[in-house]
């Protein structure tokens, strides 16, 4: 079962190798993985989706708090969370294939971010299925080239994890 | 008044910062990249012992730590020097023992291309360290030791590595030693949460057949006095896993030996007898639980510092995170005296069958056992054994006999061969009043006897026990048990006569052969007032595990 870690580190040098490194060694699959500085700079948040049971889930969360650097872990449970994950897709695309593109992008609220003689780059923030749906309806234009972010998460409502 | 701040290099604030920790000793090797720092210790009260291999500098810090309780310091320069550090850093990261290793590092400017000597060793080191710095900045030097120590020595105990480019040891800084640290992210928890107390109480209080597991962590936390008391206060038999060994008397009528698959019979019976398991300090390795057939039956209470190891390798019912010492206070204050004499004699009757059965020794060659009876039975009170890991180690943990003044010492989760010889230099450097001996196979020995160097030069009155059987005993005896008895690179032709070996470095010793010779050279032994070796003559198909 896949599960949405925060993770609030200090934002140090070796921090992330620190955390991968762990997440190797122990065996725990790492499905997703996310970095950014808070909104105290001196702090990171590494958003991690990662794959197990129960006791997978309870020994990752206990070994990520072994590490000096890491000052806070939460798992967030599904209906508390608000997931997101930003998808740059490329396609080919002909002078007569771009109406039908754009009204893709219409339709499903993505950006066309760049454009050329031959093809066509879009943008999309979303939950991880809807970016899914996303890239199979652009699939039959010829997809050149797909890059995702992990996903990054926030507690839905006024809760919040701070130091 | 003003505490001024003094002007000096890193070096030499390195020196005054572990000054300031009461450090007495560092075992080290040199290297052009540690050699600031060296340099700033002739100044320096602080002894450097000179090892022979830089692993053995860990092995004898690891020895010192667990003779004092407090971090101790080893040191090593850059690429091999610290790379050779790393199995003693993981020895000690595994038996959470508190050590500072210190390693030089190439110029920061040259990090990271592959510079003579260069090694990455805060990554290399990273699944064994505890935590690790790397200095890049000269201000945070002070800062950077007076955190490595408290991160070592509180919590669960762990190895902390700081690596010191040797440019940066050279700078000068204002330098002012920090009283105490901050670390919002590390909060070891203490004491015990109450109602977790009190559910085990109960349990306790329910209980026919209670059991109480002793780990090494009754001996990190100096526990045994608690451990003692709650013992006797509600009448619990008491097992150990072998870091647990000496966390009790082992005269104690209460103590029913190391559980485990290399433990004592009577110890796993108890193990699976048991209606309560109080498990203390402890983390229910493979080795030690193996023998166990289910817990289903059984109420596990797990007191250890480490959230961590709660639930990790057995399923636990009342879990208490936390301090052991003060969550054994707590619990001894919440439990009423009571006794289990129906269970305690039956265990009893086991007990003594065992002793027994146990003391009958053939003739032809030297009966290890026998030999572990008769040198703790010379031995002062105030007494250091280490076991190296093999046959010689699960001799000595079923056998050996220490009190509240004694210690046992050996690598218990790692299994670091070589261990015991350094580990006792580092003992006998931390307690000159001890007699400390160390316990080898012709094996292990075979891996740290370089060290003999080290025990003449620094003059450290080091005892040594090889049992010679010319072949590697334990993997032989495992070859035998599984692998339809073919025996494959365990036979160790070749190895010298440990005497003359012994006598090229200027130590008396003798030859044990014989039960009969035990006595007179055990005495020998413990009379030198100097390094003193014993080569003891022991059957290649004695087993580990004497029963």
């Amino acid at each position: 079962m896949k599960h949405t870690i925060s993770i609030l580190v200090e934002n140090n040098a070796g921090v992330l190798a620190r955390i991968s490194g762990l997440f190797a060694r122990r065996g725990f699959n790492i499905y997703s993985l996310a970095v950014g500085v808070t909104e105290d700079e001196s702090v990171s948040r590494i958003t991690i989706v990662a794959d197990g049971d129960d006791y997978t889930l309870e020994q990752i969360e206990k070994q990520l708090n072994k590490l000096i650097d890491v000052i806070k872990v939460r798992t967030v449970k599904p209906d508390e969370l608000l997931q997101r994950e930003l998808v740059l897709i490329k396609v080919s695309c002909s002078a007569q294939q771009r109406h039908e593109l754009i009204s893709i992008a219409e339709i499903t609220q993505a950006k066309i971010s760049d454009i050329s003689v031959d093809s066509m780059t879009l943008e999309l923030s979303a939950n991880e299925s809807h970016l899914n749906n996303f890239q199979e309806l652009l699939r039959p234009y010829g997809i050149k080239e797909v890059v995702r972010t992990g996903t990054i998460a926030i507690q839905k409502g006024t809760a919040s994890l701070r130091i | 008044m003003q505490v001024s701040k003094e002007r000096v290099t890193v070096a030499r604030a390195m020196v005054l910062a572990l000054e300031h920790e009461g450090i007495k000793h560092i075992f080290g090797y040199p290297g052009a990249a540690i050699c600031p720092f060296f340099d700033e210790l002739i100044k320096s009260d602080i002894q450097n012992i000179l090892v022979r291999h830089e692993a053995n500098s860990g092995h004898a810090a690891s020895g010192y730590a667990r003779v004092t309780g407090k971090p101790a310091v080893c040191a090593a320069t850059s690429g091999p020097g610290a790379t050779n550090l790393i199995t003693a850093i993981a020895t000690a990261h595994m038996d959470s023992v508190p050590m500072i290793a210190i390693t030089g590092q190439v110029l920061s400017s040259q990090l990271g291309r592959d510079a003579f000597q260069e090694a990455d060793i805060t990554g290399a080191a990273e699944p064994f360290v505890k935590h690790s710095f790397l200095v890049k900045n000269p201000n945070d030097i002070g800062e950077v030791i007076k955190k490595a120590f408290y991160i070592a020595s509180t919590g669960r105990q762990g190895p902390v590595l700081i690596d010191v480019p040797m440019d940066i040891q050279k700078m000068e800084i204002e330098f002012e030693y920090p009283e105490k640290v901050e670390i919002r992210s590390y909060k070891p928890s203490f004491f015990g949460n109450k109602l977790q107390i009190k559910k085990a109480a109960e349990a306790l209080k329910n209980s026919k057949k209670p059991l109480i597991c002793a780990g090494g962590g009754i001996l990190s936390s100096g526990a045994c006095e608690q451990l003692k008391i709650l013992s006797e206060k509600c009448d619990i038999p008491v097992i150990v896993t072998m870091m647990g060994i000496g966390s009790i008397p082992t005269n104690h009528k209460n103590y029913y030996g190391m559980l485990g698959i290399f433990g004592r019979k009577i110890a796993n019976q108890a193990l699976n007898a048991c209606d309560l398991l109080i498990v203390l300090g402890a983390r229910m390795s493979d080795r030690a639980v193996t023998t166990l057939a289910s817990f289903d039956d059984t109420t596990v209470i797990h007191i250890d510092v480490d959230p961590a190891e709660i639930g990790k390798n057995a399923p636990v019912n009342i879990p208490i995170v936390g301090d052991v010492k003060t969550i054994l206070e707590q619990f001894i204050a919440e439990v009423e005296p009571m006794t289990h004499d129906e269970w305690q004699s039956g265990l009893f009757i086991n007990k003594t069958d065992f002793e027994a059965k146990a003391n009958t020794f053939q003739s032809d060659y030297v009966s290890p056992k026998l030999m572990i009876k008769s040198i703790c039975k010379a031995l002062p009170q105030k007494r250091v054994i280490c076991a190296d890991v093999g046959s010689n180690q699960i001799w000595t943990a079923n056998n050996i006999e220490i009190g509240e003044e004694g210690k046992f010492i050996t690598s218990g989760g790692m299994g670091t061969m070589g261990f015991s010889f350094p580990a006792a230099i580092g003992a006998k450097c931390a307690d000159k009043d001890a007699e400390v001996v160390a316990i080898c196979g012709d094996g292990s020995f075979q891996m740290s006897f370089m060290e003999l160097a080290t025990a003449v030069q620094h003059g450290i009155n080091v005892k040594i026990v090889v049992f010679v059987n010319n072949k590697l005993g334990m993997v032989r005896e495992y070859q035998t048990n599984n692998y339809a008895g073919r025996h494959t690179m365990v036979d160790l032709s070749g190895s010298p006569d440990f005497l003359k070996l012994a006598e090229a470095y200027g130590i008396n010793g003798e030859t044990v052969s014989k039960n009969e010779q035990i006595v007179s050279a055990v005495e020998n032994m413990v009379n030198a007032n100097e390094p003193y070796l014993l080569q003891v003559i022991v059957d290649k198909n004695e087993k580990s595990l004497i029963v």
